[in-house]
Parts: structure tokens; C-alpha cells; sequence
């Protein structure tokens, strides 16, 4: 049974997410992947590394690429009938996935954490929150198209190398490819960053305003942390979206997860749960943060943030 | 402008959600409530309606109900709502639904549709892109900010790093985040206007869609449950006890 995978060309490389997933599908042998360009060459070698043998090099334009992207890939289908697309669960990515899915008139599962290859193919996914594990098997045929969200497997090079690589120019597509990207604005900020740093600072409304989020940035460097936030202070626009965790952000694993004034909403655990180590500070006793916290504070994020930044600066 | 919007009631999230034992779904109570998140996509949809002197149509599926989430959205200001309550559909999944909604907002005519990037309940998050595949037409997703361009729209598009500035032709899909907008609350009087507005009741072979579903949910069980900690009152000294913590996670 062939399972191809879908990523994308991200600064010149494929995004870490797409190498997750493509660790996981070459545990059963060197895997197709559709890659989708940036405009710039193919990373063929780390493709080949993590386990890519055949690389379909969709040739993209930098505009909004999901529906001609879409188009290519339901082609290749029609052409080598794979059994499954994984796709890590990026913004692009589920663009392409949902088009491709209406296309070839296939269902798509998303939010999964992991595809289990042996026996009845099963996606297993979580629900309300986290605490519910759901495995959800396909009935009808293929291709099955997975959605998986990020940080389900680790990313491991297996040192391989790729045999073939194909361009294909992404089609024109009529009114469906219209949309054209005129600016890139980025607010990527500087220093760690939440996927890789080993402590995150979060801060959520019990912060209470926009400037409050200087506590989280002040106590978050002589941790050498990433700083984080909830969705509903990205939405208040107080910090931006980059920096948001949770399920329509980013999913983190850090060795300490520090959460400030974050009350714990089902789509902020799904996206942090699984960190090594949780810190909460709320003054709610309430908070369900606490439910999944290894240290939790009751207390005033004003006055305990205020007072840890002075003696982690003060230990030098 | 011709403008359609895609909402959905979902059982209220303040209270805790249950999947039948039997069937593996969730469990819908009569009475439920507008997810939040459409509360943003029916504010833009009703901005642009008033921008352009058009229309604002509400497409929404799944059991209607006490109507409650329904009325909330006509009391919003939308004009009328096309509601598809078929038994037939239930346990849909994405694509099914997706279905649903393009026949649905197709037979209503549309320039821009507009629904929330996912659903609080289900969320897979890819229904908006299917609609936009099915009918031929572009998916402005993650729109985070949407702006009028002559006949077109200009939106700010998330991406993980920042956003997008991105221009297209209408019809068009448009799948906006919370922060597109500030929702507007439905003043009195349009709470006694809703009471009037036309709602259509369609059935899933009206619009020529079977529920027909290709996925099976094989098991559910709790996860693993992550034992609460420490829990310690601030008396002045929380952030000594936290140093402590992190001088034994070995991360200072």
C-alpha cells in the first residue's frame, strides 16, 4: 500500500511539520511526496534524508498556490492511485487538502495525532480538549487524506537519498486561481522561538491589557524562553497571531510550559498539554490550567511575575 | 453584493459535551447556540452587505431545533436564513457538509460566501476550501482583516510567520478568523424584526445530496489523564517555589 506525503517548500526547506510526517510515512519504506515549491529549488537533499524517494516537484508561483496545487495532485491520483496523502496540518496545507478532498470526491481527516498503517488503516484524533482519544477508520476507497497536526511525531533523518524527481508546473486554473498575493508582512520575532525553545512564557486576559504583556517578555529572557499567548489576546490584537498557541495555532512541547493569567479553554490545552512540564499562575482557583498544571500558583500574575523576573535576574 | 453566510448551532461549550455510546456522535440538545466564531464571519458578511446595498443570506445545516443560534444571527441583521435539517445527514463529515452548503448557497446566488475557519464542535477546518472547490471559485482563508477592492476584496491572510496581504476577483469564499471584526450585539428591534424574516427549510435531496459516510469511528477512551500537581496559594513568595521548580526541570 503506497502512503505519499504532501509538504511544502518553507524558506528555501521543507517545514519541520512535513518532515514529522514524513519520518512517520517512510517507517514502511521510501515515500512519495508531493512537494510544493516556493519558487526556489527543491531541497531534494533533505527530502531524500528523511525518507523521500520519488519527489513530485510542484512547481509554484508564490501567489495563493492551493487550488492549482490541488489540481496537480488530484492528476498524480488519477495517474498512481496512492492508498493516502498525509499532510501535516499547516494553513496551506489544509487548503490543498480540503480542495483535493472536493476534487477527487474523497473524505479528509483532520486534527489527527497519529495513523496507525497496520491492520484496518485508523486515524486516531483527540477530542474535547484532549481527554477523549477517537480512532476513526476509512470505509470507502482511496486515497485517504490525513491531516496531522504538528508535533504528532518527531522528525528523524534516516540519511537516504531521493531516485527521481518530476517537475510539474503548477496549471493555470481559471477563476479559482485568481487570487493574487500583492505583500508579505512578517512579525516573526527575534530570539527563541516557541518550536524549538525548552521554556515558554504564555500570557493570557488575565494579563488584563495590551502593555501587560511585558511582564511575559521581561520574565521570558532570563529564562532564555519563547513567548506565547492565547488565542483570545492574538484576537484582542494585543500580541501577534505568530506567537499563538493552541488548536488554531501552535502545538509546543517544551521541557517547561509556564502559563500566566491563562484560564485553560479546551483550545489552548490542545495545543500545550502535552509539554513536559506545566507552571500555571492564575488568580482564579478554579482555572482548569490547574487540572493539567505540575506547579500551579494561585496568585496575581501582576505581582508573581513582577518579583520572578527580579530574582532570575538577580541569580545573573 | 450578494453575500451568504455559513453558520452553524452547536450544543452550548459551556456546558460538557457527550458523544452517544451508541453511535459515536455528539450529542446535540435541542437547544443549541450560534458557534461563536460565526459571530465574526456574519459581522463581516453584514459589513460588506451594507458597504455595497446587497443582500445577506444565512446557509446553515444540521438539526434546527429551538432555533435559538438561528435567531441570534437574524437579529444580527442578516435578511433571511436557508436552513438544510435532514435525519439523513446526520453523522455527515466534512465533505458531506461541504456539499450541503455549496448546493445550498449556489441555488441562493452569491458573490461573496463567508464562513468561520472552523467550527468550535467539529473543527476540521476545511470545510470553507471544500465549498470553494466545489463551485469553482477562490478560498481567501485565515482572513484576519477583509477590505472591499472595486468588485474584488482585499484580506490579510495569517500565515505562521505574519500575514499576507492578498487581492481576488469575486465570487469568492471567505473564511475569516475571530479577530477579523468586532461583532455587533442584535439591538432590540432587531430581535423583533428576526421573528419575521423568511426562513427556508430545505432537505438534503432538494439540493441532490446524499449523506453517505465514508469514515467510521472505530473506538473512543479517555486519554490518559495528566495528574494535577502542586497547587500552592501566593503568599508573597509563589516565585521563589517556581524557581525552585525550574532549577529541578534542569532548565536554569
Amino acid at each position: 500500500m503506497s502512503v505519499w506525503v504532501f509538504a511544502e517548500q518553507v524558506d528555501g526547506s521543507p517545514g519541520e511539520s512535513a518532515l514529522e510526517v514524513l519520518t512517520k510515512a517512510a517507517s514502511r519504506g521510501p515515500v512519495t511526496v508531493a512537494y510544493l515549491g516556493d519558487g526556489s529549488e527543491p531541497d531534494v537533499e533533505t527530502l531524500g534524508a528523511y525518507g523521500a524517494g520519488v519527489v513530485y516537484h510542484l512547481q509554484g508561483s508564490g501567489d495563493l498556490p492551493a487550488a492549482a496545487a490541488a489540481r496537480s495532485l488530484a492528476g498524480l491520483v488519477e495517474r498512481e492511485s496512492p492508498q493516502a496523502i498525509l499532510f501535516s496540518q499547516t494553513y496551506t496545507s489544509r487548503d490543498v487538502a480540503g480542495r483535493l478532498a472536493a476534487r477527487i470526491d474523497r473524505p479528509v481527516i483532520s486534527n489527527a495525532v497519529g495513523v496507525d498503517f497496520d491492520g484496518p488503516w485508523s486515524v486516531t484524533s483527540e477530542i474535547f480538549g484532549g481527554s477523549q482519544i477517537v480512532r476513526t477508520a476509512f470505509t470507502g476507497p482511496g486515497p485517504f487524506l490525513v491531516l496531522v497536526r504538528p508535533k504528532s511525531y518527531t522528525a528523524e533523518a534516516s540519511g537516504g537519498s531521493v531516485d527521481r524527481v518530476e517537475t510539474i508546473p503548477l496549471p493555470e486554473v481559471g477563476r479559482s486561481g485568481s487570487p493574487r498575493v500583492v505583500d508579505t508582512i512578517v512579525e516573526r520575532a527575534d530570539g527563541p522561538q516557541l518550536s524549538d525553545a525548552k521554556v515558554i512564557v504564555s500570557g493570557g486576559r488575565g494579563l488584563g491589557s495590551a502593555e501587560a504583556y511585558a511582564l511575559i517578555e521581561n520574565v521570558a529572557e532570563p529564562l532564555h524562553a519563547a513567548t506565547g499567548a492565547t488565542r483570545a489576546i492574538v484576537d484582542a490584537g494585543w500580541v501577534p497571531y505568530a506567537k499563538q498557541v493552541g488548536q488554531t495555532g501552535k502545538t509546543v512541547k517544551p521541557e517547561v510550559y509556564m502559563a500566566c493569567g491563562i484560564s485553560g479553554a479546551m483550545q489552548h490545552l490542545v495545543g500545550m498539554k502535552d509539554s513536559k512540564r506545566i507552571v500555571a499562575i492564575n488568580k482564579d482557583p478554579e482555572a482548569p490550567i490547574f487540572s493539567v498544571a505540575d506547579l500551579g500558583i494561585i496568585g496575581d500574575v501582576h505581582k508573581v511575575l513582577p518579583k520572578l523576573t527580579e530574582a532570575l535576574n538577580a541569580r545573573g | 453584493m450578494q453575500v451568504v453566510v455559513c453558520v452553524k448551532q452547536i450544543p452550548d461549550p459551556a456546558s460538557p459535551s457527550a458523544l452517544d455510546p451508541a453511535t459515536n456522535r455528539l450529542i446535540r440538545p435541542a437547544e443549541q447556540v450560534l458557534d461563536d466564531t460565526d459571530r465574526y464571519g456574519i459581522e463581516v458578511g453584514l459589513q460588506l452587505g451594507e458597504k455595497t446595498g446587497g443582500s445577506v443570506t444565512l446557509v446553515s445545516m444540521g438539526p434546527t431545533g429551538t432555533m435559538q443560534g438561528i435567531r441570534q444571527a437574524l437579529a444580527m441583521g442578516v435578511d433571511k436564513a436557508v436552513i438544510v435539517d435532514d435525519p439523513a445527514l446526520e453523522g455527515s463529515d466534512a465533505l458531506t457538509t461541504a456539499k450541503v452548503l455549496a448546493a445550498a448557497a449556489s441555488r441562493e446566488g452569491f458573490d461573496v460566501l463567508v464562513a468561520g475557519v472552523e467550527s468550535t464542535d467539529g473543527y476540521s477546518g476545511v470545510v470553507p476550501q471544500m465549498v470553494a472547490e466545489l463551485l469553482d471559485v477562490p478560498a481567501l482563508t485565515y482572513a484576519r482583516k477583509v477590505e472591499l477592492d472595486g468588485d474584488g476584496l482585499r484580506i490579510e491572510r495569517q500565515t505562521s510567520g505574519g500575514f499576507d496581504i492578498v487581492q481576488s476577483d469575486t465570487p469568492a469564499v471567505l473564511a475569516v478568523t475571530a479577530g477579523a471584526v468586532e461583532p455587533r450585539y442584535p439591538t432590540f428591534r432587531g430581535i423583533m424584526a428576526a421573528k419575521r424574516k423568511p426562513v427556508d427549510q430545505v432537505r438534503a435531496g432538494d439540493l441532490g445530496v446524499d449523506g453517505d459516510p465514508r469514515q467510521e469511528v472505530i473506538s473512543v477512551a479517555p486519554a490518559p489523564e495528566r495528574q494535577a500537581g502542586e497547587v500552592v496559594e501566593d503568599e508573597g513568595t509563589g516565585h521563589v517555589r517556581i524557581i525552585e521548580f525550574m532549577e529541578a526541570a534542569k532548565v536554569i
